[in-house]
């Protein structure tokens, strides 16, 4: 190899390096996402179901919440291709709205626990001592009281308090966050503790690095793809416990609709047995955004592991 | 003499042992005890002994990477324990560690180039326009191509990373260079090209290293002066020539006879040590090596043998010579 580099000019030499091909982690990892046809078909559907949730709506001939009592429970015909709940409102229409919120939830939901959860998680594996012990007995605290029940809780609460009912959207987003923060705060602690003991932090001390260079490019780059896999999975996640709430009864309150309201105002035995298109769309909604979700977010884990080549 | 460019004196590093629910420390490990190291400028030091030895808590304990139990590190006569860790930070470009394991000591998500220049950058010892230019010089110089400098870690072979640490380590222009077994996790070929890169820049640089390795033919080939350790002591010293040529300890006896050599026929008489290295949270009792050494006699058992100055640089520690 000194002997091709010898043969080389030192001029030639720097030339050729500043023409670089500087194929980034990030191209080289979306390259392979590309070739990752699972993941690539997850996350088509998720951009479909974004664009057809967000867009739409827009094109939909019936007004929001329309009621039609001369068109309650009519079966899917070519003017209301799912057909229309039991007040003669559109369920193909109340289906995108629902979507809307459902997604926007359980993205929001997901932002505020990943940034919420990094922060405590830096901060508890950066300072150590008591600041961590607080933070982390906080959170094992959450973890140890399953979800559910204290979701349940504070959704019987907020209805006791007489929340109206466009907040309660909100009000759900942050409980959802308050219920994931803790999971990905111990991530990103227990990622930062384990980096931090990595022979390349000790170079880094060795070669005098400042905190804020060592944080930043060495720590922080590490830590991101795996906050990206466990954010997008979380989405998931979040979705399906909205779902779940608003299906109780203790989420987001009709009229403004979700997926989990509108299965549950399909919940009697009529509405079963004789109007499946009141409940089956929401469900295959759910189902098949939460497992594009899940698919595409393991793809994604796949790929943003710089060894795996292919 | 001039003002030596590395003092170590009585240097110890000692690390608790904890159990229980609190962590109550029940004894200590006692991986460097009392080593004394003195480096000229453009000198050479092997150290060497088995694993578990303590060499590269030496080496680790003298720039700082963990904290001293007890003694004294001067480099240029700077105490390093006795300043500030912003000044220390301004200090370390000038010593520089190479690591045993060039896979782990790269970060995987930093480009070569970007790994190399940072020091650099972030100590304001070049221009930001120079230090491109100046990694290309140092990737040269250590033998790696210019095409590698926007390359990542896990596309180069463990010998190339090898140079990649070494350049890195280099581009500071140090003065001192701690090598933690720098070849041990390479294969033999790689070897013989990173230690000859290692005398090349001692030659063009003037470097000061401070070799640690368990293998003396290693050693033998790069260092002028050699220290054997064992159980976080140091058992002897001499110049190369001497300690090859004259060994005096039991425990240096036995390591040379284990050297390989190159030529088949050549019958030589092995010195087996019986036995395993002792536990370090438990050493023995006066000579440290006398639960192993061939010669042992009761003085051995009762008395810690001073390290006693043999004539030259030759020093031992041993009560039977």
């Amino acid at each position: 190899m000194s002997s091709i580099s010898g043969s080389v000019t030192k001029t030639e030499a720097h030339q050729a390096a500043v023409t670089p091909i500087r194929s980034s982690l990030w191209r080289q990892a979306l390259h392979r996402l590309r070739k990752n046809k699972l993941a690539m078909s997850g996350f088509i559907f998720i951009v479909f179901m974004l664009l057809a949730c967000f867009a739409g709506p827009l094109f939909s001939p019936y007004a929001d919440n329309k009621i039609n009592p001369a068109n309650m429970n009519a079966a899917p015909s070519l003017k209301h291709w799912l057909g229309t709940d039991m007040l003669g409102r559109d369920v193909l229409t109340r289906l995108l709205q629902a979507g809307r919120i459902s997604l926007t939830v359980g993205i929001a939901s997901m932002c505020i626990s990943v940034i919420l959860g990094s922060i405590l998680g830096a901060v508890a594996a950066y300072y150590r001592g008591i600041v961590d012990q607080i933070i982390m007995r906080v959170a094992d605290l959450l973890l140890t009281i399953p979800g559910l029940p204290i979701l349940f809780i504070m959704g019987a609460l907020l209805s006791e308090w007489k929340i109206p009912s466009e907040y309660r959207m909100y009000i759900v987003m942050l409980m959802l966050s308050f219920i994931g923060w803790p999971g990905l705060a111990r991530l990103v602690r227990s990622q930062m503790l384990s980096i931090r003991e990595r022979e390349f932090m000790q170079a880094a001390i060795v070669l005098g690095l400042n905190d804020r260079r060592k944080l930043f490019n060495h720590m922080i780059p590490n830590i991101i793809p795996l906050l990206i896999v466990v954010a997008t999975l979380s989405i998931g996640g979040a979705i399906l416990s909205e779902s779940v709430l608003s299906f109780f009864g203790l989420g987001v309150m009709p009229p403004t609709p979700t997926w989990g309201n509108m299965i549950d105002a399909a919940n009697n035995l009529i509405d079963f047995e004789k109007h499946p298109w009141l409940w089956i769309p929401p469900g295959v909604a759910i189902f098949t955004t939460v497992i594009a979700i899940n698919i595409f977010g393991d793809g994604l884990r796949d790929v943003l592991d710089p060894k795996q080549k292919k | 003499m001039s003002e030596p460019l590395l003092e170590v004196n009585h240097l110890k590093k000692y690390f608790p042992i904890t159990s229980g629910l609190f962590n109550r420390t029940i004894g200590h490990v006692k991986a460097v005890d009392d080593i004394s190291i003195t480096l000229q400028q453009g000198e050479t030091f092997g150290l060497v002994g088995e694993s578990g030895s303590g060499k590269s808590t030496v080496g680790r304990t003298i720039i700082r990477l963990t904290d001293k139990t007890d003694g004294e590190v001067k480099f240029k006569g700077i105490d390093l324990y006795n300043v500030p860790e912003k000044e220390l930070r301004k200090l370390r470009p000038k010593m520089q560690l190479i690591f045993q394991d060039p896979y782990s000591s790269l970060n995987p998500r930093v480009r070569v180039g970007d790994a190399i220049g940072e020091a650099l950058i972030n100590h304001g010892l070049a221009p930001k326009e120079e230090v491109r230019d100046r990694v290309l010089d140092v990737l040269d110089s250590c033998g790696l191509s210019s095409y590698h400098i926007d390359r990542f870690p896990h596309e180069f072979s463990g010998g190339q990373r090898q140079r990649i640490g070494i350049a890195r380590a280099l581009i500071l222009d140090p003065d001192l260079i701690i090598a933690d077994e720098p070849v041990s996790a390479l294969d033999v070929s790689i070897q013989a090209q990173i230690i000859n890169l290692f005398r090349k820049l001692q030659t063009t640089r003037g470097l000061t290293y401070l070799f640690i390795s368990h293998d003396l033919s290693v050693v033998e080939h790069l260092c002028n002066r050699i220290g054997v350790m064992y159980l976080g002591t140091m058992m002897e010293t001499a110049s190369r020539d001497e300690l090859f040529k004259n060994p005096l300890h039991p425990y240096t006896k036995a390591l040379l006879s284990a050297v390989p050599i190159p030529v088949p026929r050549l019958k030589r008489e092995r010195i087996v040590l019986k036995g395993d290295i002792p536990n370090p949270a438990n050493p023995p009792a006066g000579c440290k090596f006398h639960t192993r050494c061939p010669f042992a006699a009761d003085v051995c058992r009762e008395q810690v043998p001073v390290f006693r100055h043999m004539g030259g640089d030759h020093y031992v520690a041993c009560h039977l010579v």
